[in-house]
């Protein structure tokens, strides 16, 4: 017998009925295990986007808190034997969430202040950033912490404030060259996604991602007229934004001709890994959203497909590693950057409890969901502490501002790295 | 069950807030939707309210305001029983018990445990796996469901055939009762006075009480380990190994079946090294002291090749061990890969009648026109037949009930019983008399009448329903008048 496909949002949820009830995933779900409510678990929030679809239910107001409070860090998916394609559930039923519930006026402007504007102009990103660094430097910003102002700010401001990083300096912001040729016998051409935010507060990490690719035989291009690949829309419901966003990224990483698109971020990874399912419906373009797809590979993953090029200096220091959600679970690699570190001379890596637990980040959730995101901090930061390292190694901008600030709190002088920066230092960075 | 006013209901939720603290009570439509199964789905009822208690005293008000109010109640842990054992049959209220899942105190010399019932089974094993111990029952849901749940259903596992079920490993219980009160039963030892009340209350399925605290024994860690997975053509050569197993003297810690059909759905799933075109595998594993496993794993695959087996091999480390234990361990879940929904059987049979149950399962399922996928602890004769099935087509789920109930009736033919470890709850509730006379039924009856005499706590499980136990003529049992007001007792 043929059913009526479930959809919400005009995208298909048909997934949920792959859902066996099993309640296999319970226990890997932050949300489940700090609230131990089964409307925030995965289980219990595929019934709810079941019954939405189904037309059982209707988006309450419980039920847009429950959905919303959904990291949306995919460890259900790693957990779940039954393959049930849970990011995809997720972000139809945020499309839905935003399409019913467009908002409070703050809210609107703040996304609008995210997606509709920065995110998609790394220009007015920048000079953004130029304010947020004038800010730091002024002393303005260490005078806000100190006067308690900061906790009389709405909730989401606040942790907006806290989470400012300390920025680089204008030279290490300045954009990578669009080319780097090989260094040594050269094994390939690749093309490297700069990010939007990142290439602005965490220039450094490209730029280290660069060399580290150079010194292993990779020629790099740098497409100058790439934007934002659409991920933080997609996650947070805007769904039309995102697949224009897409294809923009596939016209002009098609244009630089490479062998592989690189990527350092753990969410854009994830996402353009998936266009290929994004675009699917969209005849023009579905085929090659596909072929780009399958070229996205996580910086950890294109390195360690061969033993890194030497020669490499000890860096004698004890590290562990925190697995970022969309490299662990959206991506599911979990032993390359663990195989890297090992080539490190003197390095010693200790596995970090519960390592593949979200930090709380979780794109803009520590902004939009701050009570939750505070609480997974906290057990992260307790977790590192128990390790004893002299530093986190992990793989997301995202994931290394939260846990900074979370060791910042605790008064602990840990210092959390990106896993390229690692490397670089073994390079003699 | 009388409904209770919008009025009325209100007013118990503002009590129940100030006891439990805000957050701590649902009662919106929507949220108490999401409790209305557990991990079997054919079966569904909503509450009026589901609390979160943080403590026995919590657990004690709630249980009294119920009482005083005369509405039902029921324990649920994480929700993953397959017989409906925690769902809240008659409305009433739900007790989840996720919020108490703290490891109290472990005391490693003399070998226990005291931990909270929402504890996960597996957290368990984690907390003290690092000095060397672990909690031996290892229901295969041991990764999220919740040793309260495990004490109620005294649930099994792969390793049940060595080291016994949960009701082995338990010594003490604070305990709940029906009526509020909050009471011990056994303690730190082994052994204590008067009856073995502990034997009583693990199993009764949440009808006797609600734990709320659990003294566990945990074990050392075993010096070797050695797993085996042998392969066959068919079916039968793989049940006739069980048996040549057993047969020989050897005592395994585990001996699971899994046949072709849920194999395709864990390779699918996790890719753990099954091959696919077998009829059947056996998963069977040796542990103990590092002397003389070596033989004995040699033994074991002498039997199992012996029986027809066409490969056999040993897990060469622990990595490849995991990893065929995580696909036998998530098997259920995996058949969300092949069927949108399934029911599991859990029947128990003589082991030498294997060859014949499992080819009876599949002739009824046949003639449902429905599938099965079987993964099962066979070396306990202990029977998983999952019957697949899609809810959105009319009819299938009678047919499946229908299939489901021929099935445990040849399991009680041929001398075994109709539920092994997953509880009766409601789903079997109405098979009892298979294997139970009314004479037998009204015994357990009183017994548990003796612990709830009420029967509020959660009700219209275990026993045949009314409609029912008539054609068995089984009857409740009521005190008489006198037995009331305390001049006689019934012995
Ligand atoms: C994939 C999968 C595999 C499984 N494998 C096995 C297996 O190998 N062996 C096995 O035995 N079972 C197995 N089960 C069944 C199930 O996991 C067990 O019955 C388990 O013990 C249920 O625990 P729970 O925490 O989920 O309890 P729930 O389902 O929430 O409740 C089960 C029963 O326990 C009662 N209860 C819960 N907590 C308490 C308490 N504190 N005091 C009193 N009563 C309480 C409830 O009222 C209910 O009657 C499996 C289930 C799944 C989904
Ligand atoms: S999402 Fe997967 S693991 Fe979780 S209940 Fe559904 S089938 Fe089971
Ligand atoms: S994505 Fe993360 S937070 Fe959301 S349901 Fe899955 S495990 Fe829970």
């Amino acid at each position: 017998m043929a059913h009526t496909p479930l959809t919400l949002r005009g995208l298909s949820v048909e997934g949920v009925n792959q859902c066996v009830h099993c309640g296999l995933c319970l226990a890997y779900c932050p949300t489940f295990s700090e609230l131990g409510t089964e409307m925030d678990s995965p289980r219990g929030r595929i019934f709810m986007i079941k019954a939405l679809a189904e037309g059982r239910m209707s988006l309450t107001d419980p039920a847009v808190e429950h959905l919303s409070l959904c990291l949306d860090c995919r460890a259900c998916e790693t957990a779940c034997p039954s393959g049930v394609p849970y990011g995809r559930l997720i972000e139809a039923a945020k499309a839905e969430i935003e399409r019913q519930r467009p908002g409070g006026a703050v809210r609107r402007a703040f996304r609008w202040l995210n997606f509709g504007v920065l995110l998609g102009h790394p220009k007015m990103l920048r000079a953004a950033a130029a304010g947020l660094r004038l800010y730091q430097a002024s002393g303005l910003q260490a005078l806000v912490r100190r006067s308690g102002l900061v906790s009389r700010l709405p909730g989401t401001l606040s942790a907006w404030e806290a989470l400012l990083p300390s920025l680089p300096r204008a030279v290490d912001r300045a954009p990578l060259p669009a080319h780097i040729p090989a260094e040594g016998e050269r094994r390939g051409r690749v093309a490297l996604l700069t990010g939007c935010v990142q290439s602005v507060v965490f220039g450094a990490h490209n730029r280290a991602t660069a060399r580290i690719l150079a010194k292993n035989g990779y020629e790099l291009v740098v497409p100058q007229a790439q934007g934002c690949c659409g991920a933080l829309n997609a996650h947070g419901g805007d769904h039309a934004r995102a697949l224009s966003m897409a294809k923009e990224t596939i016209g002009v990483f098609e244009a630089a001709r490479a062998d592989a698109v690189v990527v350092n971020t753990s969410g854009c990874g994830a996402h353009m890994k998936a266009y290929g399912a994004l675009l699917a419906d969209d005849p023009a373009w579905a085929g090659r959203a596909r072929r780009f797809a399958a070229g996205v590979q996580d910086i950890s993953e294109l390195l360690a497909k061969a033993p890194l090029r030497g020669p490499l200096r000890p860096a004698p220091m004890t590290v562990t590693y925190h697995d970022p959600c969309h490299v662990v679970h959206g991506q599911k690699i979990r032993k390359e950057p663990r195989q890297l570190l090992a080539q490190v001379p003197g390095l010693t890596l200790v596995e970090l409890p519960e390592a593949d637990w979200c930090c709380g980040s979780a794109g803009i959730y520590n902004l939009t969901q701050p009570e939750m995101a505070a609480r997974l901090l906290a057990r992260k930061v307790g977790h590192v502490e128990s390790t004893g390292a002299q530093a986190v190694v992990t793989a997301n901008p995202g994931c290394i501002l939260q846990i900074q600030q979370g060791l910042r709190e605790r008064g602990r002088d840990v210092a959390v790295l990106h896993l390229v920066e690692i490397l670089e230092k073994a390079y003699g960075g | 069950m009388a409904t209770l006013t919008a009025d009325r209901k209100r007013a118990l939720r503002t009590e129940l807030e100030g006891m439990l603290g805000r957050g701590a009570v649902l009662s919106d439509p929507d949220e108490l939707l999401v409790y209305e199964s557990d991990g079997l789905t054919l079966f569904r009822a909503l509450a009026d309210f589901v609390v979160f208690p943080q403590s026995a005293e919590h657990v004690s008000a709630v249980v009294k305001l119920a009482h005083r109010e005369g509405l039902p109640f029921v324990a649920r842990g994480a929700g993953t029983g397959l017989s409906g054992g925690c769902l809240p049959a008659e409305g009433g209220i739900v007790l989840s018990l996720m919020r108490m899942n703290r490891v109290l105190e472990v005391d490693y010399d003399n070998q226990l445990a005291v931990v909270e019932p929402g504890l996960v089974n597996l957290h368990l094993s984690w907390k003290v796996g690092p000095k060397g111990y672990y909690y031996a029952p290892d229901p295969s849901s041991q990764q999220a469901c919740t040793i309260g749940g495990n004490i109620a259903n005294n649930s099994g596992g792969p390793h049940t055939l060595k080291y016994g079920v949960t009701t082995n490993h338990v010594l003490g219980l604070e305990v709940v009762m029906p009526d509020g009160e909050i009471v011990w039963l056994g303690g730190k030892t082994r052994e204590s006075q008067g009856y073995d009340l502990i034997g009583v209350f693990v199993g009764s399925e949440g009808t006797f009480g609600i734990a709320t605290k659990i003294v566990v024994r945990i074990l050392k860690k075993p010096q070797a380990v050695k797993t085996v997975l042998a392969v066959f053509d068919e079916v039968d050569q793989a049940s006739a190994a069980v048996s040549e197993i057993i047969a020989r003297g050897l005592v395994p810690a585990a001996v699971e079946m899994i046949d072709q059909l849920t194999i395709g759905a864990v390779e699918d799933a996790f890719g753990c090294g099954y091959p696919r075109d077998a009829a059947a595998a056996l998963l069977v594993e040796l542990d103990g002291l590092a002397i003389g496993i070596e033989t004995q794993a040699e033994r074991i695959v002498a039997a199992c090749r012996d029986s027809g087996a066409r490969e056999v091999r040993t897990a060469k480390d622990e990595a490849e061990r995991q990893l065929l234990w995580k696909g036998r361990k998530s098997a259920f879940g995996a058949y969300g890969r092949v069927s949108p929904a399934y029911m599991v059987m859990d029947g128990v049979i003589p082991r030498t009648r294997l060859p014949y149950v499992l080819r009876r399962v599949n002739e009824i399922v046949d003639a449902h026109g429905l599938r099965v996928g079987n993964v099962f602890h066979a070396g306990d004769g202990n029977l998983h037949p999952n019957i697949l099935y899609d809810p959105r087509k009319p009819g299938e789920e009678a047919r499946v009930v229908a299939a489901g109930a021929e099935i445990m009736k040849v399991c009680a033919e041929v001398g075994g019983s109709i539920s092994g470890e997953h509880g009766i709850g409601l789903e079997k509730a109405d098979f009892m008399p298979f294997i139970f006379s009314a004479a037998d039924l009204a015994l357990m009856q009183r017994l548990k009448h003796a612990f709830n005499p009420q029967g509020l706590c959660n009700p219209g499980k275990v026993f045949p329903t009314r409609k029912s136990c008539g054609e068995a003529g089984a009857v409740a049992y009521r005190p008489h008048a006198i037995e009331e007001q305390g001049l006689a007792q019934r012995f």
